[in-house]
This record gives structure tokens, C-alpha cells and sequence, in this order.
């Protein structure tokens, strides 16, 4: 493999990871809280389709983020109610939230532009363009660096800087500030939260409010960055790899990064190579395929480490009397 | 009380009027629905065309699950409605079942065959439209590669990549032809993200014309190549629209002419195989206002007399079906 080829690959997986890590931090922020989510899917497709859909009407991308992020936050408050307020089941929440948005987002395209459920196509200022990076073609010319800067860390959308941006600001986040310390209790041991004077509901309201809007960039992200519109149930099942990334990176930060492009990475790689040939032994695609969901299964199993959940995870918080 | 016996008298009245209008036929859609863009959408309008010219109605119900298939005929065939046309070969199996049943009314299945009395399959010879699409991609290419993207892994797919890629190799005999499939699950046909990625991979090997045989998924591959400045290839309805001047053709397959004949003939149309190929104007493929500058003199010169040397028989594409094997790769 060359360089040139390494790069494409690589780059593909760059484009491939970031709605999945944008994803996998939401969760991290919302499990943390103690609150599970499995409907990362659901809040991404939502905000999918609102966002190409004010897009295309307004011809502004940013109107649409702006869309896309309130669509999922909406989600977001619908999981907040049912499970933070209302104490229901969070997984239960979670998949009503996914149907819910599998079927709204079609219905209403449908009705807004008789287009089967899709949104028109987007152009020009209606999608998010590649910015290149200052010094990006000077350096060219520069060996083995050159290219890498310019093919590989140039050339993205800007919600794939932010997702990076955002691995190092939740770290902090988490671990530096009294908010992040809060959030991290809460979801581990509420009523020392509760003791300490510190409202348990407000604490959690925010760690879902948090998630609703990174899975409304990942959303936006796919709609009106990789694709050219939303069309029906568009995000794939990536909001199920995110969270299987979350375990994988056994709820942290940096982990999540690495988790996201590693999966990231077997997907680049599956798509460029249909069979992979090692040495002797040739892995089809569809092992590559499943690879993430098998390693995930192997990190709960206990064999590489153990992933533990936040302590409190699912269980709706009920004063003592 | 009155508000049950207005119910009741209601839905009679409706079950009634129903089984009066005799001879209404219906359409079937499958999964990935009526406004598709591409297969789904080319019944639509063949149905929409009947419609309009005859002045007379048709009933028609998109699937949304598996489950509803057996449910959708059997309520169709029980209402009366004649013929009743499906589309997709996922209605196979049921058909089969279904069909015995109601032996005075006709089913018309698009993309399978079954084999029952009352029933007319209709099939498409794609591997000739493709190897036509085929050849104006090798044409049209000046790196010598070109791609295929496929949506799921199934024989009839397989079928489209293999015609296309023997007209690659008749126009030139070196070039490479870079082929892909989604996936295994009907979810391939609906993930236009992979598309783009699996687009882009190709063109990062060199591929400056793709074909994308894919569904919705093949909306993913068109943009990436419309956004990357290289050609794409549509297929089933003409999508020549969606990206001017960066679409090269579409292979159509008329299944709104399958449609449209089978609602003309209406409830005693003739049942058995039809196969729908270049001679019987069933596969052809897009000239329009859209892709008229990309389409040489030169290309269509020689797709015609490509298209009239299948027609009599005297070149023969191979049907990846009839033996599940590709002669070229």
C-alpha cells in the first residue's frame, strides 16, 4: 500500500468516524448522567432531516444546524420527560424515541415536499464545503508531510473540526470543572449529589440536553455535509455503532476518539477492500462489517478489561422519604 | 346504538361498492417506496399514465414491512381488484401461495417469475441495458477504470454488473472495472452515506465513471461523483436530472410499460413469463436536454449498432443468472 492509498483510506475514515464520535460523546455525556441512551439513532435522524429540510427551504446551511440541533434537542426533552421526570424505563424511552423518528421524519417530508419522504437536494451555500486549511498547498510539496496535511488534515467540513475540538474540551469538561465532577456523581451516586444540596434532575436535564445537541451536529453533519439532503432512515444504524464505540471506550473521553476511528477505520477499509488479503487468510467484508459489534462483545465479556457503566445508569433517581 | 348500525351500514355500503367495481386493478409497491426515484417510482408512473388516459381509478398500497405482503393481495384479491400487479422479487414466495387461492383473479409480479396459472411474470433482460450503459462508460472514461456499485449482494444485482462489465471490456478490452456491493440486508439499499464512501474509494483507484445499481443507496454514489467532478451511470427511471452534466446515462428499465400493458389488457390478461429486453423497448437507456453534451456522436453510433446486433441475435451478453457465473470480472 502507498501512500496515496494509505491517505484515501484514512481520509475516508475520518469522514466515516465523525458522526459516530460526535454520537459517541453525546452518549458519553448522557450516560455519565446516569441516563442510557440507545436513542442516539433516533435524535441523529431528526435532526438529519430537519436540518436538509430548513436548508433547502432557507438555502443556508447554517439555519439548518441550527434546525438539526433543535430537532434533536426536542428528542432529547421527549427522553429528559419520560425517564428523568416521569422516572420511566431509559431503554424503553430510547426506542420509542428511534420509531418515533423513523417514522415523523418520512411523514412529514413527504407532506413538506411530496418527495417520498426525501428532501430536495441541497447546493451551494445549503451544504456545509470543504475549507483548506491555511499554508495547505504551499506545503505540498513538502515529502510525506506535505501530503498528509494537505489530503488528510485539510479538506474536511467544519463540524469534522469541531467533533475532534471536542474530545479535548469534554475531557475537560468531565474532569476539570465543578459541572463536569456533578455530572460524573450523579450518574455514579445521586444522593451524594442530592446531600451535598445540588438539584439531581437540573444535573441530569443538562447532561440530555448536552447529548440532544452533538447528536444534532452528527445528524446535521450527515444530511448536509456528506450527503446532499435527508432520505429515509439515512443514518444506517450508526447511532448503534456509537454506542457500542461508547463501551469500547468504557465511557471516556480519549477512548472514544480511539474507538470511533478504529471502527471508523474497519469501515474505510471494508469499503476499499472488498475481500482483505493477510498473507494467506482472506477476511470478507462482512466480517469486517461485524467486527465492531464482535469486539464490543468481547470488551463486556471481561476478556480485554472490564467496562463498567456509571454505577447509578438506568435507574430513575427517587428521594428517600 | 345508531352510531354502531351507521358504522356497520357504512362499511357495507363501502365493502358493496368495492366488490361492485369490479375489474379495478391495484398496484403493489415494495419496500423503499413509491417516490423512489428509480424502480418503485418507474411502476408509479406507468400506473399514473393508465390512469390518465383511460379516466378510470386504480387502488395501490406501499408496503412498509415484510409482514404485509400476504395481507396486501389477499385483501386486494378479496375486494375484487383485477389484475393486481407487485413490484420487486420479494413478492415471490408469497405469490406463490397467494395466488392458488384465487384463481379468477390475475397477478402481475415485476422481477420474478412464478409459476401459476393466473399469473403473468415479468422479468427484464437488465444485462443488455447494462452492457450498453457499459459501453458508453469505457467510451466516456479516460483513466481506463470504471465502477460499479451495487446495493444488496443478491443474483439479480450481480446480473446488472456483470452485463456492464462485459460492454466495459467490449469497447476495451484492458480497462479495469472496480466492483462493490453495500451489503448482505436489505438495509443496503438505503444507506446513500456508504454509497458516497464506497463512490469516493473507487475514484480513489482511478474510477472516472460509475454506475450505481443501489436504490436510495445509489443517490449517495451520484452525488459523491457529481461532487467529485467525475461521471455517474443511473438506473431503472432515467435520473439523468438529478445531476447535469455530471451523469453520464441512465439504464432504464421500463417497468412503467410493464405496468401500463398490464392494466390495458386488464382482467384477462394473458398470464405466463415475459421477458422484457432491448427489442421489446423494455430496457434502453437515457438520451435527454440533461446528458446530450457528455454523448458523443461516436457513442451512440456505436451503442445502436450494439443495440441492433442484440436485437437479431447476433451478439449475445451473458445473463449472470442463467448460470451464476461471470465470464469477465
Amino acid at each position: 500500500m502507498d501512500l496515496a492509498t494509505l491517505l484515501q483510506v484514512l481520509d475516508s475514515t475520518v469522514r466515516l468516524a465523525t458522526p459516530l464520535l460526535l454520537a459517541c460523546l453525546a452518549g458519553l455525556y448522557s450516560e455519565r448522567a446516569g441516563i442510557f441512551d440507545i436513542g442516539l439513532e433516533g435524535k441523529m435522524l431528526a435532526a438529519a432531516f430537519l436540518s436538509a429540510a430548513v436548508a433547502a427551504v432557507t438555502g443556508s446551511v447554517w439555519l439548518g444546524l441550527g434546525a438539526g440541533i433543535l430537532a434533536a434537542l426536542l428528542m432529547a426533552l421527549i427522553h429528559g420527560l419520560a425517564s428523568i421526570t416521569f422516572r420511566g424505563n431509559q431503554l424503553i424511552s430510547g426506542v420509542a424515541i428511534n420509531f418515533l423518528a423513523a417514522g415523523l421524519t418520512v411523514v412529514i417530508a413527504q407532506d413538506w415536499f411530496q418527495q417520498g419522504g426525501r428532501t430536495p437536494s441541497l447546493m451551494g451555500g445549503a451544504r456545509f464545503e470543504a475549507i483548506t486549511l491555511p499554508l495547505a498547498e504551499t506545503l505540498r510539496a513538502v515529502p510525506v508531510f506535505g501530503p498528509i496535511y494537505h489530503d488528510l488534515i485539510s479538506g474536511h467540513t467544519i463540524p469534522v473540526y469541531f467533533a475532534f475540538a471536542m474530545v479535548p474540551v469534554t475531557w475537560w469538561v468531565l474532569f476539570r470543572t465543578r459541572f463536569g465532577l456533578r455530572l460524573r456523581a450523579v450518574g455514579e451516586s445521586p444522593e451524594a449529589l442530592d446531600t451535598a444540596g445540588v438539584s439531581v434532575i437540573r444535573t441530569r436535564y443538562a447532561a440530555v440536553l448536552i447529548c440532544g445537541v452533538l447528536c444534532g451536529i452528527a445528524g446535521a453533519y450527515l444530511a448536509t455535509a456528506l450527503q446532499a439532503g435527508f432520505s429515509k432512515d439515512m443514518t444506517a444504524g450508526r447511532g448503534y455503532i456509537a454506542l457500542a464505540a461508547l463501551i469500547f471506550a468504557k465511557w471516556r473521553p480519549w477512548h472514544a476518539l480511539m474507538a470511533t476511528m478504529l471502527f471508523g477505520l474497519l469501515q474505510a477499509v471494508a469499503l476499499r477492500y472488498q475481500s482483505l488479503e493477510l498473507g494467506r487468510v482472506t477476511v470478507p467484508v462482512q466480517a469486517m462489517d461485524a467486527l465492531p459489534y464482535i469486539l464490543t462483545v468481547v470488551i463486556l465479556a471481561g476478556f480485554v478489561g472490564r467496562a463498567i457503566p456509571p454505577r447509578a445508569g438506568g435507574e430513575p433517581y427517587v428521594k428517600e422519604r | 346504538m345508531t352510531l354502531v348500525k351507521t358504522l356497520t351500514g357504512a362499511v357495507s355500503a363501502l365493502a358493496l361498492g368495492t366488490i361492485g367495481a369490479t375489474a379495478e386493478p391495484a398496484l403493489v409497491f415494495d419496500l423503499g417506496g413509491k417516490f423512489d426515484k428509480s424502480f418503485n417510482e418507474a411502476a408509479h408512473n406507468g400506473g399514473q399514465r393508465w390512469a390518465n388516459e383511460t379516466g378510470e381509478d386504480y387502488r395501490e398500497i406501499e408496503m412498509q414491512s415484510e409482514a404485509q405482503r400476504e395481507q396486501a393481495l389477499r385483501r386486494f384479491a378479496e375486494a375484487g381488484m383485477n389484475p393486481i400487479a407487485m413490484t420487486g422479487f420479494a413478492f415471490g414466495s408469497v405469490l406463490e401461495e397467494v395466488a392458488p387461492d384465487y384463481p379468477d383473479t390475475r397477478f402481475v409480479i415485476i422481477d420474478a417469475v412464478v409459476d401459476q396459472p393466473n399469473v403473468r411474470s415479468v422479468v427484464f433482460s437488465e444485462h443488455e441495458g447494462s452492457y450498453l450503459v457499459g459501453m458508453m462508460a469505457a467510451m466516456a472514461s479516460d483513466t481506463g477504470t470504471v465502477g460499479f456499485v451495487g446495493g444488496m449482494d443478491i443474483p439479480l444485482i450481480r446480473k446488472f454488473a456483470c452485463g456492464y462489465a462485459q460492454g466495459v471490456k467490449a469497447v476495451n478490452a484492458d480497462a479495469t472495472v472496480i466492483q462493490n456491493m453495500t451489503g448482505t440486508t436489505p438495509a443496503a439499499w438505503a444507506d446513500p452515506v456508504k454509497g458516497s464512501e464506497l463512490a469516493r474509494a473507487q475514484i480513489g483507484q482511478g474510477a472516472d465513471v460509475i454506475y450505481a445499481a443501489a436504490g436510495s443507496t445509489g443517490l449517495g454514489v451520484l452525488q459523491a461523483a457529481a461532487d467529485e467532478g467525475i461521471l455517474g451511470i443511473g438506473v431503472d427511471s432515467n435520473q439523468n436530472y438529478l445531476h447535469p452534466g455530471h451523469m453520464l446515462t441512465s439504464m432504464l428499465k421500463r417497468v412503467d410499460v410493464a405496468v401500463y400493458d398490464a392494466f390495458t389488457e386488464g382482467a384477462d390478461l394473458a398470464p405466463g413469463v415475459q421477458v422484457l429486453g432491448l427489442a421489446e423497448n423494455g430496457i434502453d437507456y437515457a438520451l435527454d436536454a440533461y446528458n446530450e453534451d457528455l454523448v458523443t456522436e461516436e457513442m451512440i453510433a456505436a451503442v445502436d449498432a450494439a443495440k441492433a446486433q442484440i436485437i437479431s441475435g447476433a451478439l449475445v451478453v451473458h445473463d449472470y443468472m442463467s448460470d451464476n457465473t461471470c465470464p469477465v470480472q
